[in-house]
């Protein structure tokens, strides 16, 4: 935080405890800070979506927009946005090249499994078997969202989904959630930042004497 | 503590391993429950168990034995005590918490069995379980699955295991099966201790154990207070005390610190601020020192309230009549009592999760933690249905699986704190 002037702090993320003995504020937890985050930008979503690096949040919100049910994935990086980086690099693309490619597939190769390690050879096997590259990378892209989906039906099955997260910037991860799901996708500008906007608004309204 | 070595010897523990497993309890145990603030006094008696639980302990067991007691031990709660003290036996809960010889473990059972198991078959390949290496009888009662299936391998391995069978169903043959069980018990112990079940003999043991379960009643109802006088790990570790301690010396003790809670819920003083979120832990059994959930939600802003588990409210709750004046009419109301548990093990179950309720509104929590071990498919399956039972009355609901292993804490912790969040925001 060197160098950064600010008026009021809170912390969030995964580090979020690391920052105790260093600056003493207030900590919210990531999902609590999706959902500040996310009324910031829309107030008529029903659930949330985060797809990120490491771990993917499916959230509800009640009819006042206040945190409900939650979801996450356990443990591993299966079917998150690392998930997806080791996949266009398996297949040589960069991660633009891939969401782009993977919408002009006509079909999609089924990809079996979601763990990262097990899926990379499962693609590399599937390019030795000649197939097109294009079709692979819409089976990853359905791969993860069929999963997302499932997650997020276990909070609430119906009403707008807010998609946050850097994932929400693939054009072909957005158009199969709203494919996958049947509800209307709001993606907000810069998707990844949505969690430090919840933090920050939470620090505006925090009641916090430095 | 005083030099236990020769006693571990002669118990044929690996004395290197035990202390590798002693020298990591005690360091959990200071950094979990002795770094608490406003503790009551009287936990004092319990940090002083939790010191000698493998050597003290052990030594009044061992000389129980020269006198000539026998000593049982089990891993659930539905063998009854009772019986064991109507032979002035010694009951035992078993080692069952410990991320301990899992490799070992794996050799004999599969991967995806749960950990309560993994722990058990840990403890024994591992010899580290003074309480197991002393017991004249092993019971095994064919709850879960993963249990009964467990334990034809583990019977082998143990000294005189002894099979309990178990029902699945509320019904009248499964009570018939249940007290034919009890019975068939009560031969074993006779014969295995050459002591006879008096009518006298048998209502001593009802009323010690009833004295036990009144005592955990009353420490129950004094954490209804806000602010709580008590801390949910130092409750639950006085629940896990009450598998291993002596009867009745544990009943004073537990006594003792409800005087003290009194005074506390008196002053309207506590372990955390009036207001303090307040959560009931509903699932699985936690056995020593399985803390790790416990610990993430009181290092959360929250403090615990009830269990509603066997190391918990299930295993304390009712008491057993003691109107009859036979060893039949005795043995009915031991069955009768025990017959209420409400495992996940039977089909259907619905009073368990109108107990979550009813401890809720006692309790004055404002949610619930339904906790599973991974792989525990009866509390597993379970917990969607109780999780939507318990949010369409109103009650929020977090379900979390997890293990021994403490790979996951950071992924717990976030959910729990975003669940404390929830309950604040309401």
């Amino acid at each position: 935080m060197d160098g950064i002037t600010f008026d009021r702090l809170t912390a969030t993320g995964y580090g979020r405890h690391l920052i105790k003995g260093s600056i003493d504020c207030p900590v919210i937890s990531e999902i609590s800070a999706f959902v500040q985050g996310a009324r910031f930008y829309s107030n008529d979503c029903q659930s949330i979506l985060d797809i990120g690096g490491q771990d993917t949040k499916a959230i509800s919100l009640d009819d006042k927009g206040c945190l409900c049910k939650f979801e996450m994935n356990d443990r591993c990086a299966a079917g998150t946005g690392r998930f997806l980086e080791v996949m266009a690099a398996a297949l040589g693309f960069t991660l633009e090249e891939f969401a782009a490619e993977a919408i002009l597939a006509n079909r999609a190769e089924k990809i079996n499994s979601m763990c990262t390690v097990f899926a990379e050879s499962e693609v590399i096997s599937l390019i030795s078997q000649g197939a097109d590259r294009r079709e692979v990378a819409l089976g990853i892209h359905k791969a993860i969202i069929s999963r997302s989906a499932s997650l997020l039906k276990r909070v609430s099955s119906a009403g707008k989904i807010f998609f946050a997260g850097g994932v929400a910037l693939n054009p072909c991860a957005r158009s199969l959630l709203e494919t996958e799901t049947n509800r209307p996708v709001f993606v907000p500008p810069d998707p990844q930042m949505v969690g430090a906007i919840g933090a920050a608004l939470d620090a505006a309204e925090e009641d916090w004497n430095l | 503590m005083a030099d236990y070595t020769k006693m571990w010897q002669d118990l044929g523990l690996d004395i290197e391993s035990h202390e590798a497993l002693l020298s990591v309890l005690g360091k959990a145990y200071a950094d979990i429950f002795l770094v608490q603030k406003n503790r009551p006094e009287g936990m004092k008696y319990f940090d002083f168990v939790m010191s000698e639980v493998h050597g003290l302990r052990i030594k009044e067991i061992m000389d129980a034995k020269a006198q000539g007691r026998i000593v049982v031990g089990s891993y659930c709660t539905f063998v009854p005590e009772e019986l064991v003290l109507a032979v002035d036996g010694v009951a035992v809960g078993l080692c069952a918490g410990a991320e301990f010889g899992f490799e070992a473990a794996e050799t004999l059972l599969p991967r995806n069995t749960c950990s309560l198991i993994k722990s058990v078959f840990g403890f024994k390949l591992g010899r580290v379980c003074p309480y197991l290496e002393s017991c004249d009888i092993v019971v095994g009662e064919n709850t879960c699955d993963g249990k009964k299936k467990a334990y034809e391998i583990l019977a082998p391995l143990v000294k005189d295991f002894y099979v309990m069978d178990m029902p699945q169903v509320k019904s009248e043959m499964g009570r018939k099966l249940l007290r034919e069980e009890y019975r068939k018990f009560m031969a074993k112990l006779e014969m295995e201790s050459g002591k006879e079940i008096t009518p006298a003999s048998l209502k001593r043991g009802i009323e010690i154990v009833n004295e036990k379960r009144k005592a955990m009643l009353r420490l129950n109802a004094l954490r209804a207070a806000d602010p709580t006088p008590i801390s949910g790990l130092d409750a639950l570790l006085i629940n896990q005390v009450f598998f291993h301690d002596d009867p009745v010396r544990f009943t004073d003790s537990v006594n003792k610190i409800c005087d003290e809670l009194e005074i506390r819920v008196k002053d309207h003083t506590g372990v955390a601020p009036k207001g303090t979120t307040r959560l009931i832990v509903s699932g699985c059994p936690m056995a020593v020192p399985n803390w790790k959930v416990p610990m993430l939600i009181e290092s959360s802003n929250a403090v615990i309230v009830g269990e509603e588990s066997c190391v918990g409210e299930r295993s304390t709750r009712w008491l057993t009549d003691v109107k009859g004046s036979t060893i039949d009419e005795m043995l009915d109301a031991i069955v009768d009592r025990y017959f209420n548990i409400d495992c996940a093990i039977f089909t259907p179950n619905p009073s368990r999760v109108n107990h979550v309720k009813e401890m809720v509104k006692d309790l004055h929590a404002n949610g619930v933690i339904h906790y599973s071990l991974q792989f525990c498919q009866p509390y597993i399956i379970e917990s969607n249905p109780v999780e939507k039972e318990l949010e369409k009355s109103h009650i929020p609901t977090l379900r979390l699986e997890t293990d021994y292993s403490q790979e996951d804490t950071g992924q717990l912790k976030t959910r729990i704190e975003a669940f404390v969040e929830r309950l604040k925001k309401r």
